[in-house]
């Protein structure tokens, strides 16, 4: 299956990219995830996007803990927001 | 209650959201207070050159309408408009306008301003300031924190 993370702000400048595809094994989760963007983009950026402020929104809904995926879905991760 | 929430990188017009409230007004409405936001020209001790806002696009908007629900609990309303732009601004630029109808005074002033301090906390932005010596992301600063708090204390 094939999922569409979005990185904002400070991340995005982290990874290098505001969107990428990434394809997963069917009943992957959140952690599978992680660790293909660790092999995709480094241990510095995966680290980052790990980080305990950083919020993670699946199909534009915050997600805590581990989150089944399933193909077509919008996995975002969002650094600490400033407000307007 | 009629709600209108957009977030554009165009300039707003407090004159043309107005006059399109009192196109489409009922009879029942007895006041509006807006509010409008400026850039500042300094962040902390530096002069900023640049503002740039980033959003995301859907979820940002389902944030603002969810604070604007919030504020319809709290108090009866009968229009909201939240006008947020994004992208490069400058300083003195208008940034946010929140306009809120209600029947009397006091629901149309206070829903605004419990607007305006969720917007600086909840909704979803990043601001990066560019100054002299470069740009920061910054976050919601401990004031404005307060600010949307005190508001679950009364």
């Amino acid at each position: 299956m094939q999922v569409s993370v979005l990185f904002f702000a400070s991340l995005r400048e982290v990874a290098g990219a505001d969107a990428m595809s990434v394809n997963l094994a069917e009943h992957a989760d959140l952690s599978v995830l992680l660790e293909a963007l660790a092999q995709a983009l480094g241990s510095e950026a995966a680290a980052a996007l790990q980080a305990a402020n950083v919020r993670v929104a699946v199909n534009h809904a915050l997600v805590s803990g581990p989150c089944a995926l399933s193909d077509g879905d919008e996995i975002a991760f969002l650094p600490p927001v400033t407000g307007g | 209650m009629n709600v209108d929430v957009r977030v554009q990188i165009e300039d707003f017009s407090v004159a043309a959201e107005y006059q399109a409230l009192r196109q489409r007004m009922a009879g029942g409405m007895g006041a509006v207070a807006s509010f409008v936001g400026f850039v500042r020209d300094q962040f902390q001790t530096d002069a900023v050159d640049t503002l740039y806002l980033e959003h995301y696009p859907g979820m940002t908007e389902r944030s603002i309408a969810g604070i604007v629900a919030k504020a319809a609990q709290r108090w009866a309303l009968m229009d909201v408009v939240v006008v947020h732009r994004v992208g490069a601004l400058h300083p003195s630029a208008q940034i946010v306008l929140v306009q809120v109808a209600s029947g009397h005074r006091a629901a149309a002033f206070a829903a605004c301003e419990f607007i305006m301090d969720y917007l600086k906390t909840e909704a979803i932005f990043w601001k990066r300031e560019d100054t002299a010596a470069g740009g920061r992301w910054v976050q919601s600063t401990l004031e404005d924190r307060d600010r949307a708090a005190a508001w679950t204390k009364e």
